[in-house]
């Protein structure tokens, strides 16, 4: 087999993409559905990662890598899961108002490590199940799989969420209640207020858009004009299933631009935050970016050139305010593709011709921070993530033929939440 | 050094002057706001009386701005030395903690300043100064110690202090405040801050610099509620890089004396923790001194926010004004000494003045510092006012590269399509002294076009602003 540096952008796409694809393959639970949060032994189910894997099923199926057949059944095993699951407002259950629980016991299907019940990650498990539903669109199980989808979705109490106030929580817990985090500004959380918004049974209520965005920052940012969010995924998730392109709510219309534009905008400041390296890291370049959630190499402490550096284990970095450490998460330009192909294939392979550790089995590893000293010359995670991986099959697939975006333009409840959120134009 | 202050701000054996018949003018109240009316209305020819339940100079300078910054101050030279060695220094070993020549360096500097508020001024511009709880006895009359003093025009300045917590076991349990705690003498070895305000965070990294174990619980999902989220995200990292366990999102439900050890029981999104600390410092904001002042005897409305005042600083005793922090939302020294001065011009001037018109600038003195001057850009969305800001990186400042104080930014905040400057924010070691240009920007009302063309000395940290404005000169919207 060539190596990657070798092929044409083409081959090596398709390559990677196949390789992110395959984690799906490796590590989910057949008779559940549910997929494994990272590659790691003992890892929980995320439900964000299953709601990644129903969308990629249909790409493995256009792309010959799993039949129809395989992928209708699998998706449809795993939608039954989550309807016929505990919900409750119990302690140890799988969710509860239809919402679920952020990670599951791989073989249980309920709530560990006391974790909340993820808002967000809910919005990223239902923007697969309806995508499954959309795209099945035959007979027999493929019949079932969409009254599940529909079934599943409108039993998310999205005004639940609210508790009262203005905007959604990001999270509740049977031990505390509503959980009391700070959610402002510009995110991945256009997804959920979407998804919230054009519910046919609980929608969120009118204004509640309207109240999160009065939260964002309209900046010029290192020369470019950017709705700012720091870590580079929050410009990424919610349009690997939303087709951005040429609509727009109030705000970007007030703005001239769009959410697209925006990411856009969000990777000329990384690579020029690269560029400028302001903190000294090793490797990076106006062709090496990519700071955002992810891995890294753990709270540690290091003295260089007189400078006192500090480390991190997963958490959401961002350019420029930081937190930065150093860490690169080696998936994240390629996954700008839809965006800025140049930019993202010259960094990618600037990526594997300098650091081609960061790639095993055609699929990246989640973080990277070659200013660590190491004898292997810097800290690499270990094994893979679902999320990194999902992404990267859905934002290739946008790329290279449109066909998710192409599927949830076609979804009333993706069509309902933007012209309820206040977008128009374009496709709408 | 106690001997020093107190010979300017109370001296002990002060007798309390004969009353006059009546004065012209009667301030209720010896901190910024006070005496900034009283010094105005003497220089003016005002028959001045000022009344003073503690000693002058109010919280600011007994256990406030003052006695805060020179002990940030401290620790911020005992932390510099840690970077030695990127400047090429390399001879220093790394430097012990004199705890107790910190605090007297501290009170030191206090008595010093005093000075500039002492009584002996006061009596020099003929101001009658009364020591003793006041309390109006009537419309126009107040009482202090064993004296009843009539009054043309009043002004109650009685500042505000700290608030008071329901904590179950706190008081039993022991705690400072910001009354208090400058009065150690031995440095906590482990130290609990409740309260993640601009003082908590203050001297939680000033402890945790000096020394101390410190842990930061703050009941919010952000420290400086107030403030830019970008910047209270640098303080928390600045907070975690100066060794501060910093506890967000986490109330104190319960605190606990067992042995010499105090426990802080808390509580965050349904997980228990206990914090064994050596002391702990409340700070979770201040209330208004409105009691115990015979307010309902002058016919005077208030609540237990504060004095209510019109935009004149009046209250509702027509010959009654309030200023400082007793009435003020921004409870900060600068304001209560612009207050005091309105306040004391609009009782006796022509062409009275409205408070609503300042611009105020105000700073938290971490490291780095972060200041604010003006509208944030939620304040502006909430009225509906396009705002765009324009951001310079410390980092791409070639003053601050050089001093190799590059952490922070300046945000300038305009209204969307003109170059209006609606507010700016500015993180940096040194953002006191440039929200300062700031504010001379905004009361100049000089916008982002001109400000582009000011030549700023180079290299120098304030070039920060210029460049802003050349980002917004660049900017193809604005062509």
């Amino acid at each position: 087999m060539p190596a990657l540096t070798e092929l044409s952008d083409e081959a090596l796409i398709d390559r990677l993409q196949r390789g992110a694809f395959a984690y799906f393959i490796d590590y989910t639970q057949a008779h559940t559905g549910l997929v494994a949060d990272n590659s790691r032994a003992g890892s929980p189910c995320s439900i964000a990662v299953v709601g990644f894997a129903l969308s990629c099923y249909p790409v493995g199926v256009e792309r010959g890598w799993m039949s129809r057949t395989q992928a209708a059944a699998l998706t449809l095993r795993t939608l039954r899961f989550f309807w016929s699951s505990i919900q409750g407002d119990q302690a140890n259950v799988t969710g509860y108002r239809g919402f679920y629980y952020h990670f599951l016991g791989m073989q249980t299907g309920r709530r560990v490590w006391q974790c909340e019940l993820s808002l967000i990650d809910t919005a990223l498990l239902m923007a697969g199940i309806l995508t499954a539903g959309a795209y099945f669109d035959g007979a027999g199980e493929e019949a079932d799989i969409r009254r599940l989808s529909d079934a599943l979705y409108r039993r998310v109490d999205w005004q639940w969420a609210q508790n009262g106030q203005q905007t959604v929580s990001q999270g509740w817990k049977p031990e505390c209640g509503f959980l009391n985090y700070g959610w402002e500004g510009y995110n991945e959380a256009a997804l959920l207020y979407v998804l919230g918004i054009g519910s046919p049974a609980h929608a969120l209520a009118a204004g509640s858009f309207t109240g999160w965005t009065c939260t964002y920052q309209w900046e010029n940012l290192l020369g470019h004009d950017v709705l700012y969010s720091g870590p580079l995924f929050t410009h990424l998730f919610s349009h690997a299933w939303i087709d951005y392109r040429n609509i727009r709510d109030p705000f970007m219309r007030e703005k001239h631009s769009d959410y697209f534009d925006n990411t856009r905008s969000a990777i000329a400041i990384q690579r020029e935050y690269g560029a400028r390296n302001p903190h000294g890291f090793e490797g990076y370049d106006r062709d090496l970016w990519g700071v955002t959630a992810g891995d890294g190499p753990g709270n540690r402490e290091l003295r260089q050139h007189g400078r006192d550096r500090r480390f991190f284990g997963y958490m959401s970095r961002g350019v420029p305010y930081g937190p930065d450490d150093g860490t690169i998460a080696p998936w994240a330009m390629l996954a700008t593709l839809p965006f800025d192909a140049d930019a993202a294939l010259r960094g990618t392979r600037h990526l594997l011709r300098t650091y081609p550790e960061v790639c095993t089995q055609d699929r990246f590893s989640s973080g990277f921070n070659p200013t660590v000293e190491s004898p292997s010359g810097g800290w690499l995670s270990e094994g893979w993530f679902g999320l990194d991986q999902g992404l990267l099959v859905m934002m290739i697939e946008n790329y290279r033929s449109g066909l998710i975006w192409d599927i949830t333009r076609q979804c009333p409840a993706i069509r309902a939440g933007l012209i309820g959120a206040g977008f128009t134009g374009g496709w709408l | 050094m106690a001997d020093d202050l107190l010979r300017r701000v109370r001296p002990p054996n002060w007798q309390n002057p004969q009353p006059r018949s009546r004065y012209d003018l009667i301030v209720v109240g010896g901190g910024p706001a006070g005496l900034a009316a009283a010094e105005l209305a003497a220089r003016e020819g005002r028959s001045v009386a000022l009344l003073e339940r503690y000693r002058l100079g109010g919280n600011s300078l007994n256990s406030g701005s003052i006695p805060s910054k020179a002990i940030i101050r401290a620790a911020r030279v005992l932390v510099s030395l840690r970077d030695e060695e990127d400047f090429g220094a390399t001879a220093f070993e790394r430097p012990a903690t004199d705890f107790a020549a910190v605090m007297e360096r501290m009170r030191r500097l206090r008595a010093r300043i005093a000075e500039y508020h002492s009584i002996d001024r006061l009596c020099a511009r003929g101001i009658d100064v009364f020591f003793g709880g006041a309390r109006f006895l009537g419309p126009d009359t107040l009482g202090v110690a064993d004296a009843s003093l009539s009054f043309s025009k009043a002004i109650v300045a009685t500042g505000a202090r700290p608030q008071a917590s329901s904590i179950p076991g706190l008081a039993q349990a022991g705690f400072q405040t910001s009354d208090t705690i400058f009065d150690l003498t031995e440095l906590p070895r482990r130290l609990g801050v409740i309260g993640g305000g601009p003082l908590g965070c203050e001297l939680a990294q000033a402890f945790s610099r000096l020394g101390s174990q410190v842990t930061l619980v703050q009941n919010e999902p952000k420290f400086l509620p107030h403030d830019d989220r970008d910047a209270a995200e640098l303080l928390s990292m600045s907070l975690s890089r100066d060794g501060v366990d910093t506890r967000l999102n986490t109330a104190v439900v319960a605190a606990r004396r067992e042995g010499d050890a105090k426990w802080l029981d808390t509580l965050s999104n349904g997980v228990k923790c206990s914090i064994p600390v050596d002391d702990i410092l409340l700070s979770v904001g201040r209330v208004p001194n409105v009691e115990e002042l015979g307010l309902e005897a002058a016919g005077i409305a208030y609540e237990a926010t504060g004095i209510a005042v019109d935009r004149y600083l009046r209250t509702s005793n027509q010959n009654v004004y309030a200023a400082g922090d007793v009435c003020q939302s921004y409870q900060f020294t600068n304001v209560a000494e612009s207050c005091g001065r309105l306040a004391a011009h609009n009782a006796f001037g022509a062409g009275a003045q409205r408070q609503s018109n300042l611009a105020v600038p105000w700073c938290t003195y971490c490291d780095p510092e972060i200041a604010h001057i003006g509208l944030h850009p939620h304040e502006a969305r909430a009225q509906s006012i396009p705002v765009k800001s324009f951001t310079i990186m410390m980092q791409d400042v070639e003053g601050a590269i050089t001093d190799g104080l590059d952490e922070g930014f300046v945000k300038i905040h305009i209204r969307e399509g003109t170059d209006q400057i609606l507010g700016a924010t500015i993180v940096a070691t040194r953002a006191a002294e440039l929200i300062n240009e700031m504010s001379v920007i905004m009361n100049a009302g000089i916008g982002m076009r001109r400000l582009a063309s000011i030549l700023h000395s180079y290299p120098a940290q304030s070039d920060a602003i210029r460049l802003a404005a050349m980002a917004f000169l660049e900017d193809r919207s604005n062509a």
